[in-house]
Parts: structure tokens; sequence; C-alpha cells
């Protein structure tokens, strides 16, 4: 079956993606930083440098596993901190109305007039390259569909039996909100922060390749991509690994998403971008 | 005595679910002569909406036809080669279906969408059939159908909408009309209007008429003569006046007994509504005896 | 239907408003200047009375309020400011290279809609087919890869390695030149497209009017020619108009890998030396355009859906 096979794709190549990043003090045959001897610069793929080295004769296969640290880092955070803005605006909205709801929706649909690469953009040269800017960049950027969602879940929940049965035992506003109406929409918000795990990488990703990311020499997937361009004359094989791992990764996130949202709701397929 | 118009025979279904074929239908048969308008009556699973579909052709995997024939005209319309079939379909065995709203493109305009049965079949140009199209408007008893034909279905209420698929139903003037369960998503006031349409347009055209549903009143006021299905099987069959005063099957007795009598007040005091699961003992023997009355010709001899 | 035209046109004009204000707040704040940028090369510190020169020829000293009343005013004038590194009214820069962008982004989504369009359809004719399986690993694949890599990729196999096609830059504008960024820039809304259509299609095919059609005895190629086509084209202009506004936002990346002089690359460039005046320009366009083809797009969509009038 299809759907099943999506689901089943998606999570071995994120195990993967995990396990390398988990792992990889242990497997990595060489320090990622630290073993730069230009004797060894830009070696094709052998025995002892599996995915070759790079201009500063450092081993791509080392710094591959690593980055994967920094791949997930990105991923997990910024999607942490886009579900917490998106959901405590969304739900607050979705649940108290009035001026409050008025004020989200159009702060949403500022946040949805600009696209989000340029927003990132914007917030990076703001706070300056690195990893916690960057961070903090990604995570403001694309919570507004996790916000869309998590108000239209809201607005449909708050009719429920049991929320009304909680307000009428008297339970607070906030309480019921996190204890009756978030476990339930809990869904379409997991299946969105999957997909943004992807989407998330690639704009890392992008975001080094222009200078503004990960700074050297620190071994980001994207920030590798960028010194690869340089070498794409002499030694393409540096371009051709880092691009790949992030490919793998965020497939492995879309697909997990993907199979995740087929098997919760398939009428979402069209709603969700 | 006259053809049948529709000979079903022995109509076997099933359904594959998994590696398994359940059956549907276990070797259904009727007759429909022409002119006739015959009920189908069931509860929802009995297999009588199936029934029409396999007769238009419209079965869609997994459902699939595994025995018997569907002879219309003459013609066993399962062995027909596609080309055939889609001539037929419309043209000469027409349907209308439960939903109005969902049943027409919400994006099209109703008197294009009647329209195109006349340049399907007829081979007209669009201006004429649009014309066509408004003509069928006002046999339905649209009012102001010139001006209806531009509307879109959204526009209407239920009850018009329908009248638009009978419009398109009846547009080639279809020697059988399958109408599967056509009033049952409308007002009841509006269903009585609908059905008595259906019935003058059909009488006067000498359409013959299958129709579905799961409504007795309904089935009363329009057939001739009722087939009653259940699990597959059609268990009961008779001329509709002798059917409801002398049901002879278990299963037909359970479904008249569980009608809301008027007037089950006065004569015996107050009479409880029976449901059906209290007549019958055990359900699964139902389908084991049949009573199939056999037709009056017109002397009146059965 | 003139009157739901002006009110979505209108609608824009808030937000406008509300995003120019948003970008001057954030780099009101930037830290560093335009000024440390340009003089602190390799030297550790710059002479603060150099930057202290440079800030008060930029205007920087003057307090935030003042500044921001300039700003506004200026906005009343379309006037976006002058470019600290080349003194030039920003409006003009963004002007010379509208027309790059404007051609990459075009170019590339005409290849996303003839490819992934009938790609989607096809796959939705067929589900469950070799072709629609191949389909949608393809898009999941194009949505799934950094869409860099594959430029860098493409341009080392085409243009260093078969040297069929050059590798960067728009040289004198020919179309050898559009290519290559093209195709890559059009990878995403390719597959995009591939799927929303797809899923777009079959939604239509399960719908009850199909069936309807049908039992009229019309032919498969008919009810796809006369009743599919109609309604699956919302959703396909509808996805085509998105795609097409936020293509601007990505072709950032691609403008600055192929050295193509658009206004992605001059944002680029200028936030990189923090060149204020060019970036909060250059931003305010983007979105601009944004704006409007969302505007468009509902639009034609109310144009092709007649119950959208409606409500």
């Amino acid at each position: 079956m299809r759907f099943g096979f999506n689901f089943i794709l998606g999570a071995l190549l994120t195990v993967l993606v995990i396990l390398a990043g988990i792992f990889a003090p242990w497997i990595a045959p060489f320090d990622p930083v630290l073993n730069a001897d230009l004797m060894n610069a830009e070696l094709p793929p052998d025995a002892t440098f599996w995915f070759g080295t790079d201009a500063q004769g450092r081993d791509v296969f080392t710094r591959i596993l690593f980055g994967a640290q920094i791949s997930l880092t990105v991923g997990i955070v910024s999607q942490v901190i886009n579900s917490i803005i998106g959901c405590t605006l969304g739900m607050t909205a979705g649940y108290w109305g009035g001026w409050w709801d008025d004020l989200v929706n159009g702060l949403t649909n500022v946040m949805l007039a600009i696209p989000s690469l340029i927003f990132a953009l914007a917030v990076m040269a703001v706070l300056g390259p690195g990893l916690p800017s960057l961070l903090i960049a990604l995570g403001l950027t694309n919570w507004s569909w996790t916000c869309r969602i998590a108000r239209s879940s809201t607005l449909s929940l708050k009719s429920q039996g049991y929320v009304q049965a909680a307000q009428t035992l008297g339970y607070g506003d906030l309480r019921i909100m996190f204890t009756q109406i978030l476990p339930n929409m809990m869904g379409p918000i997991l299946v969105m922060a999957t997909l943004g795990m992807g989407s998330a990488v690639l704009s890392e990703a992008a975001l080094s390749f222009l200078g503004l990311g990960v700074q050297p020499p620190f071994p980001s997937w994207g920030s590798m991509l960028t010194d690869a361009r340089q070498l794409i004359r002499t030694a393409p094989w540096v371009a051709v690994f880092p691009g790949l791992a992030i490919f793998l990764s965020v497939l492995g996130f879309n697909l997990l998403g993907d199979g995740l949202r087929d098997r919760l709701d398939p009428h979402m397929r069209t709603r969700t971008p | 005595m006259t053809a049948p118009l529709l000979d079903i025979k022995e109509l076997k279904l099933d359904v594959s679910a998994g590696r398994s074929l359940l059956p549907i239908l276990k070797g259904v048969s009727f007759q429909i002569m022409p002119g006739e308008a015959y009920g189908l009556v069931g509860e929802s699973g009995s297999g009588k909406s199936v029934t029409s579909l396999a007769v238009m052709g419209l079965l869609k995997r997994p459902l699939r036809v595994s025995g018997g024939e569907v002879v219309f005209k003459g013609q066993n319309l399962l062995a027909l080669p596609k080309r055939e079939m889609r001539r037929l379909r419309g043209n000469r065995v027409a349907m209308i279906f439960q939903e109005p709203m969902t049943a027409l493109n919400p994006l099209s305009t109703v008197g294009r969408q009647i329209a195109e049965m006349f340049v399907l079949h007829q081979g007209k140009d669009w201006g004429e059939a649009m014309k066509l199209a408004v003509d069928a408007l006002a046999s339905v008893r649209v009012p102001n159908p010139d001006r209806r034909a531009t509307n879109y279905p959204h526009q209407m209420s239920g009850g018009l909408r329908q009248r638009v698929m009978i419009a398109m139903a009846l547009a080639c003037n279809p020697d059988l009309l399958i109408a599967d369960e056509p009033t049952t998503a409308l007002d009841v006031t509006v269903q009585a209007e609908v059905l008595r349409l259906i019935k003058e347009l059909c009488a006067a055209r000498g359409t013959a008429v299958l129709f579905i549903s799961h409504d007795l009143g309904v089935i009363a006021s329009v057939c001739q003569r009722v087939g009653v299905m259940y699990a597959g099987c059609l268990v009961e069959e008779n001329d509709t006046a002798l059917l409801f005063s002398d049901p002879r099957h278990e299963y037909t007795r359970g479904l008249l007994g569980a009608l809301p009598r008027l007037g089950s007040r006065s004569l015996h005091g107050r009479q409880r509504l029976v449901d059906i699961d209290s007549i019958i003992a055990d359900r699964s023997k139902l389908t084991e005896t049949r009573f199939i009355a056999p037709r009056r010709d017109e002397g009146g001899k059965p | 239907m003139l009157r739901f035209t002006l009110r979505r046109v209108l609608q824009i004009v808030p937000t406008v408003i509300v995003v120019a204000l948003l970008i001057f707040v954030i780099f009101s704040v930037v830290p560093g200047s335009f000024a440390t940028s340009l003089l602190a090369d390799g030297k550790r510190t710059a002479d603060p009375q150099l930057i202290a020169h440079l800030n008060q020829e930029f205007g920087l000293d003057k307090p935030l309020t003042e500044r921001f009343v300039k700003y506004v005013t200026d906005l009343a004038r379309l006037d976006l400011g002058t470019s600290f590194r080349s003194r030039q009214p920003v409006l003009d820069l963004i002007g010379d290279r509208m027309w790059a962008s404007l051609e990459l982004a075009l170019a590339a989504m005409a290849f996303a809609v003839v490819v992934g369009v009938p790609l989607g359809f096809l796959a939705a004719l067929r589900p469950g087919s070799i072709l629609d399986t191949t389909t949608m690993i393809g898009a999941v694949s194009g949505l799934s890869m950094p869409q860099f890599w594959l430029g860098l990729l493409m341009m080392y196999v085409f243009a260093l390695h078969l040297n069929w096609l050059p590798s960067f830059g728009y040289g004198d504008g020919s179309f050898r030149n559009l290519i290559l960024p093209a195709v890559t820039l059009g990878v995403t809304p390719l597959a995009l497209l591939a799927r929303t259509t797809r899923a777009g299609v079959l939604d239509v095919l399960n719908a009850d009017f199909i069936r309807t059609a049908h039992s009229k005895g019309m032919s498969e190629a008919k009810v796809v020619r006369w009743h599919v086509m109609r309604n699956a084209l919302v959703l396909i202009v509808t996805t085509v108009g998105l795609q097409f506004g936020s293509l601007i936002g990505q072709a950032v990346v691609i403008e600055k890998l192929f050295a193509w002089p658009g206004i992605g690359s001059l944002l680029v460039d200028s936030v990189a030396i923090r060149d204020i005046p060019a970036v909060q320009g250059t931003i305010l366009v983007i979105v601009l355009w944004f704006l409007v083809i969302n505007t468009l797009v509902d639009l034609i969509y109310a144009a092709i859906d007649p119950r959208i009038k409606q409500g």
C-alpha cells in the first residue's frame, strides 16, 4: 500500500539521520574541525576518506556525520518554537475571539505576505550570523500555517461536550485550552511540524549558502555546499555529498509527514500547502 | 404476452475485499414491462442501488458482476461493448440520483448540463440544444425556464434541482427511467410534487420506471408492482395493492408492521410502533423462502 | 464583480502599511552599520571619527522618531530612499534589475506549468499506475532537494562538463543564459503543481457529478473535457498563482548562485553590507509583488467559480 510505504520509508530515513547525529562522535573516523591538513586537500573519495576531502583537507564523511547534529538541531528547535508560537496564538485567538482574534489574524496575514526566506534573511541581518540566530530566525518564520490550523481546530473543538463540561466545572480558560483542546489537535500540528522540519533544514542550507547561517569551520551541510561552490571545477564530489545528505534527510521528514497526514486525515492534502 | 422491457436474470454481484469475494447480489431476477412503474424496496445494504448501477453499467471496482444477464429490449447489456452501452445510457436508459446538489456540476449552468444530452445523443449544435434545454425545463414545470437555464445549481432549491435532473434524464425520451431514492433528500412537501411529476411525465411518455426506495409510502404512491429486497435477494414480488394488503414474506410483513399508521388509536386502542426485529425471529433464515407472485395480464387473471 | 475586485484590492493597503512599518522597526535595530561594515575590512576597529562622519552623512545619527517620519513621508512620495553604497535612488536600482527577476520567475513558472500540470493530470487519471507512482516519487524528491544543490550539479554537468550552456551570468540576455537558472528555480513549483493537480483532479473524479456525467452516456474523454477540466482548473490556477508569488522569494538564492542580476541578489548583497535603504526598499517591493499576485489569484478564482462572489 502506497501510504504505508511513505510512512515506513520516511521513518527509516529519519531514524538514519538521527542515528548518524547521535553516534557521530563514535563512528566518525576523524575530527570534523581539527583535522585540517592541507596536504590532503581536495582528494577524491578513496579508502581512507570515504567521501573525499575538502579545500582544507578535512574528511567530508566525518563532517557529514557531524552535520547531522546541526541539521537535526535546526529542524527540531525551529519547529518547537514554531509550534509553540503558532499553537498559543491560534488557540487563544480561536477560544477568546473578539479583538484578540482580529489582531492575530491580521498578524498572520502580514506574516503570510512576506515570503519566509526573505523574512528569515531580514531577521538574520539584525541578529547577525551563526547558529543561535538561525534557530530564532527560523522559529519566527513559519508559524502562520500552524496558527491557522490551531485556530480552526480550536473553533471546532470549542463546542465539544467535554469542553463545555469543563467550563461548567469552573476550569479556567488557560487550563481548558491546554488540557482539553490542545491534546485533541496534536495530530495536524504534528504533521505540520514534521513537514516543517524539512523546510527548516532547506532554509538553513539556503541561508548558510548565502553566508548568513552557520559560520565556518562548523560542519553544517549548507555551509559545506557554499565551500563546494568554489571547488566545483576541481573537486565536484565535495558538492555531491552534503547535498545528498540534505536531500535524503528532508525526503525522510517529508515522507514521514505525508505518511502521518494520510493516516490522520486524507482531506488535509488539498488544504495545507 | 408483450415482451418485457427489462429482464434481469439471476444477476450475481461480488465485491472483492482483500483476498476474498463477498457476494452482494445472490441471483436477483425480475422483469419490467414497457411503461410500467416498478418499485424496488429494501433497507440499506439490501443491494437495490447496486442493482440499478449494474443495469446502467456504472459499477466501479471493486464491484463486479459475476453471473446472470441484464436483457434490455432483447440485448444483454452486460455483454455489450462499451461504445454501444454509452449510446444507450442517457438515451434509452436514464438515471436520477439521490442528492441533486452534488449530482450537478457546480461550475456549469443548469441549462448547459441539460443541453449536453441533446448534443451528445441527438447531434444537435449548442445553440439548438440550449433552446431545447429551456423547453425541457418548461416540461418539468420550472417557472421562468429561460431565466433558470442560466442559473447555477447552487442558486436553486433542492426541489428545483431535482426537477433539473428529471429534465436531463427525460430529455431524450428514454424507454426506462431509473430513480434511485430521488426524494429522500427533499422536504416532505417538495417530495409529493416531485413524485407527482415523475408519475405524470412517465405515464404521458410511456416511460417505464424502476423506482428504488426504502420508503414504502413513496413506492405505494408511484408504482404498480413492487419487489422487496433483503440481503441481496428478491424475497417477494407482487402488485402493489396486493403486497400491501396481503404480504406473504416474513420480512415484508415486518416492514409493513413497522409503518406508523394514521388513526392507529381509534379501533384497537393505542398501538405500539412495532420494530422489525421484534417481528422477525431469525434474520438469517429470511432469504430461504421467496414469494414471487406471477403477473396478472390485462384480463385480470393471475 | 467590480465591487468584489475593489474590496480585494483595497485589502492590500493596510497589509503593505504594516509591512513597511515592520521593516523599518526591524532595521532600526540592526547592530553595526553600513559605516562599520564598509570600514572594518580586516582591521580590528575602524576610526570612530570616520564612522561618525559616515553616519552623519547617511542620517543615521538622527533620533529614531525623526528617521521614522522621514521614512514614512518618503514612502508616501514613492521615494524608497538612497542606497548607501551606490548613492543612487533605491527605486532606480530596483527598476534596473526588476526585469531580470521577472524574466527568471516567468520562465521558471512556465517550465513548471508545462511539465507539472499535465503530469499531475495524467497521474490522477491513472491512479496506481507506473506513471502515477513515478510522478509522485519525483514530486516528493523535487520538494526535498535543496534548490541550489540541484543548480550546482546541473551547472557542473551542463556547463562545466558538457559545455552546452553558460555557467552563470545574464550575458547578453539571450535565452541560453536563462535555461539553467529557470529550470533550477522551476523544479520546486513543478513538484508542487504535479502533486496538487493530481490531488485536485482525483477529488473531482470522485465527485458525484462525474457519475451523473457518465450516466448520461459520456465517454471518458468527454467527461474529462467537459467537466473535469473546468473544475480542476480552479485549484490549478490558484496553486500556479500562489507559487508564482513566492517564487520571487525563492529566487534570491538562485540569483546569487547563477550571478543573475535581479532584485534577489540585490537584496542579499545589501544585507551583507547593511545598506539599509536598499534592503528596506527591496523587501517592500518583493512583498508588494507577492500581495498583488495573491490578489490577482483571488480575482481569477472568483471569476471562474460562480459561488465565490456570493460570499
